[in-house]
């Protein structure tokens, strides 16, 4: 058998592993790995910056399902992806990362862009490796792929000597033998555990369903609804769980949580059973836990055991795949009804603040909420959204109602600026069928805006909304809550998008009236190219409601009446 | 409450970092840690003695955690099971002509070894739990202890019940 060069073994291993994406950037220490990739049938989408591509690869998996791949070189360009591991470790997303590193007769010297890179990404890794020997590589390659599939998916980095890359060996590669003794994804509960939660849910006449990102990372979506459909208990999601049951089925609540709509937080706060499907009680979901749910009883299903008890402390833990788990509890529960219960959260979904400001009239003010309630309308509820993180963020899960899982990709977890664009250049190169838009804001995005020509140069096809309020928003609203409305380092002027756009090979849009909100919507629909809308909005619009950091769930920042009556 | 769990972990590099990081990280306080060999290639043996809240779930928590490393093959809590635990300890003490049949006279009652005599020094090697090693300390203080080195516990179940390799499947209860 004739040997191979590390390069090639490296790139023969993501063959095998069914790979055709890479997001990176190339290096000295890697240009091995970079010169044998023009051999393969892999395509390599070269970001213009390394953080893009840790982004790109994450959203690439998020919208596929499958594992995001991402190189750098060593040193600069390793610790340049570190925000988004952390990113992808935080929203247990699977992307492998492999990046370039000094040649192993000069590690430890100090040598020129030589980074400690496994010890800098340990805490933001699933699992992590040094490969400083060519017999290894293929197998660390192979196991990398294992471990961010599976169990818990996450990030795992694998760093290459740039000696192994040039080294020759046989390939040889083993599809079926894995061996990690002390790695063992696969769980499952015992009979007596289903008897117990099916005796809680079988006896609860106030069940709330608490549906997290594992719906989604489990493709549990449709054991989800015939679950909820089955017991007839309503569902909540966290920020990760949306689109894991349909926003436009009746018993949908909505999101929970610090911006979760009133009925929602006093459905969980009433409840005596909350059922969470793949969630982790997250501090921006619970709220005060000295108060959280104290009347009810909780059943966990989760995959990673230590999440149980983490924050709350939970009556009957199930631990395994939720898809799994779903299908066999089910076989355990009567047919419920809860006709009293569904009656009474009905009655309070008038208490809304987000049916007021949709339909705010403009008076020459647009609003968030009217941008993306118009883009719901508009893509007919059926684009990906990719979203950054701050204010627009929380009105995206409030105004863009989405039916599939899959459909909105964000940086919840570690709440990521600059995620948006990125990631949603790895969604569309995933599902190049989707209408992908990104929504973010002012601020956000001219962190990672340099994409934009990466987005030409790969003829890739998305729209940019751009809510412009001229502030960092989420930290003003914050000001203006909590530090008596002293506008520290939030005001921020923003370069003129529409030329920033077209200096990118993009076409940029500036709308600032409501009734210009469609035609710019549709025109980006019909451009072939990149469009980046900047939409002037309100400038001190804030979101509510509110649960202050620490506060019970029920005790929400409201929207001041003078604000809605018009 | 001391708790004393003993882990498996595969002999690779960085595992130590890996362990350490974690209780680093999740703010778990170690008091000791001793790793070594065992009769398994490959495999070491770590004894953690952690200080945590009289709240089982602490423990219970730690040893999930280390689970999900994946290097990490095996963890028990040995906290309630009165394993054997024994740490070593080397004290060098200043002794003189007046002093040194005193410093000697207290290593007897404390089965402690003498491994170092010089005109102004003694060092006693002692092994034992650590109430005891303290205890010896606490006597030694008089004398002026020039240096002190202590191991951290080495711990292992009694009878001839084996910790298997093989892993427990998790099993949380109420």
């Amino acid at each position: 058998m004739s040997k191979l060069s590390g390069a090639q073994i490296t790139m023969e291993v993501l063959k095998k592993e069914g790979v055709e994406h890479i997001f990176g950037y190339p290096g000295g220490a890697i240009m091995p790995i970079y010169d044998a990739m023009l051999d393969y049938d892999i395509h390599h989408i070269l970001t213009r910056h390394e953080q893009g591509a840790a982004h790109a690869a994450d959203g690439y998996a998020r919208a596929s399902g499958k594992v995001g791949v991402v190189m750098a070189t060593s040193g600069p360009g390793a610790t340049n992806l570190v925000t988004g591991i952390a990113t992808a470790m935080l929203d247990s997303s699977p992307i492998v990362c492999i990046t370039g590193q000094v040649p192993s007769n000069v590690i430890g010297t100090d040598a020129f862009q030589e980074t400690d890179v496994t010890g800098v990404t340990l805490p933001i890794t699933k699992h992590n490796y040094l490969v400083t020997e060519i017999d290894e590589l293929a197998d660390t390659l192979h196991e990398a792929f294992y471990i961010a599939k599976s169990g818990r998916k996450g990030p795992v980095l694998v760093d290459i000597a740039k000696d192994v890359q040039n080294a020759q060996a046989e390939f040889i590669w083993n599809e079926e033998t894995i061996e990690l003794p002390g790695y063992r994804p696969d769980l499952s509960p015992n009979t007596t555990t289903y008897q117990e939660a099916a005796n809680l849910i079988n006896n609860a006449k106030r069940p709330v369903i608490l549906a997290g990102h594992g719906i989604i990372a489990s493709n549990a979506h449709e054991e989800l609804l015939k679950f909820a459909e089955y017991t007839n208990i309503p569902v909540s999601m966290t920020l990760l769980g949306l689109g894991g049951f349909p926003a436009s089925h009746y018993l949908n609540l909505g999101m929970m949580g610090m911006h979760g709509e009133s009925w929602v937080n006093t459905a969980i706060q009433e409840a005596d059973l909350l059922l969470a499907f793949g969630m982790r009680f997250d501090d921006r979901v619970t709220g005060n836990l000295t108060t959280y749910a104290k009347n009810a009883k909780k059943i966990h299903i989760e995959i990673d055991p230590t999440e149980i008890n983490k924050n709350v402390k939970v009556d009957v833990p199930m631990l395994g795949d939720l898809h799994t788990i779903l299908k066999e509890l089910i076989t355990y529960l009567e047919k419920g009804k809860h006709t009293k219960w569904l009656k009474k959260i009905e009655s309070e979904k008038g208490d809304s603040s987000v049916s007021d400001i949709k339909h705010m009239p403009d008076m020459g003010h647009l609003y968030a909420a009217h941008v993306i309630h118009d883009l719901w309308r508009f893509t007919n509820g059926n684009a990906l959204v990719v979203t950054d993180v701050g204010q627009h963020q929380m009105w995206e899960t409030q105004y863009y109602h989405h039916d599939q899982p899959r459909s909105l990709i964000t940086s919840g977890g570690l709440g990521t600026m600059g995620f948006a664009l990125p990631a949603a250049m790895g969604a569309k190169v995933a599902c190049p069928d989707k209408e992908v838009w990104v929504i973010c804001g002012d601020g956000g995005f001219q962190m990672t805006s340099s994409e934009l020509t990466t987005l030409a140069q790969e003829k890739i096809k998305l729209n940019v909304a751009i809510i412009n309020n001229g502030y960092l928003g989420m930290v003003r609203q914050w000001q203006e809550f909590f530090y008596d409305r002293r506008y520290s380092a939030t005001p921020m002027l923003s370069p003129d998008f529409v030329k920033l756009a077209e200096a990118h090979h993009a076409t940029g849009i500036r709308v600032s009236k409501r009734e210009e909100v469609e035609n710019a919507i549709i025109t980006a629909q019909n451009t072939p190219e990149v469009v980046v809308i900047d939409f002037t909005v309100e400038q001190e619009d804030s979101v509510y409601p509110m649960v202050a950091t620490g506060s019970d769930l029920d005790d929400m920042i409201r929207r001041p009446k003078s604000e809605i009556e018009w | 409450m001391i708790h004393t769990i003993v882990a498996y972990v595969e002999n690779k590099p960085g595992v130590l970092n890996r362990v350490a990081s974690l209780f680093r990280r999740r703010g778990f306080n170690i008091e000791s840690l001793a790793v070594g060999h065992t009769n398994l290639p490959g495999v070491s043996r770590m004894t953690i003695m952690i200080n945590a809240e009289e709240d089982t779930d602490v423990a219970k928590r730690i040893e999930s955690n280390l689970y999900k490393l994946v290097n990490v093959l095996r963890v028990d809590d040995l906290t309630n099971k009165s394993p054997v635990a024994r740490e070593l300890a080397l004290i060098k003490v200043k002794a003189n002509s007046k002093t040194r049949n005193e410093i000697i006279q207290i290593a007897d009652i404390f089965r402690a070894n003498i491994v170092d005599a010089a005109s102004h020094s003694l060092v006693l090697e002692i092994s034992g739990t650590v109430e005891k090693v303290s205890r010896l300390v606490l006597m030694l203080e008089p004398f002026n202890i020039i240096e002190l080195q202590r191991t951290g516990v080495i711990a292992i179940e009694r009878g001839s019940h084996q910790i298997p390799s093989e892993p427990p499947s998790l099993n949380y209860t109420r």
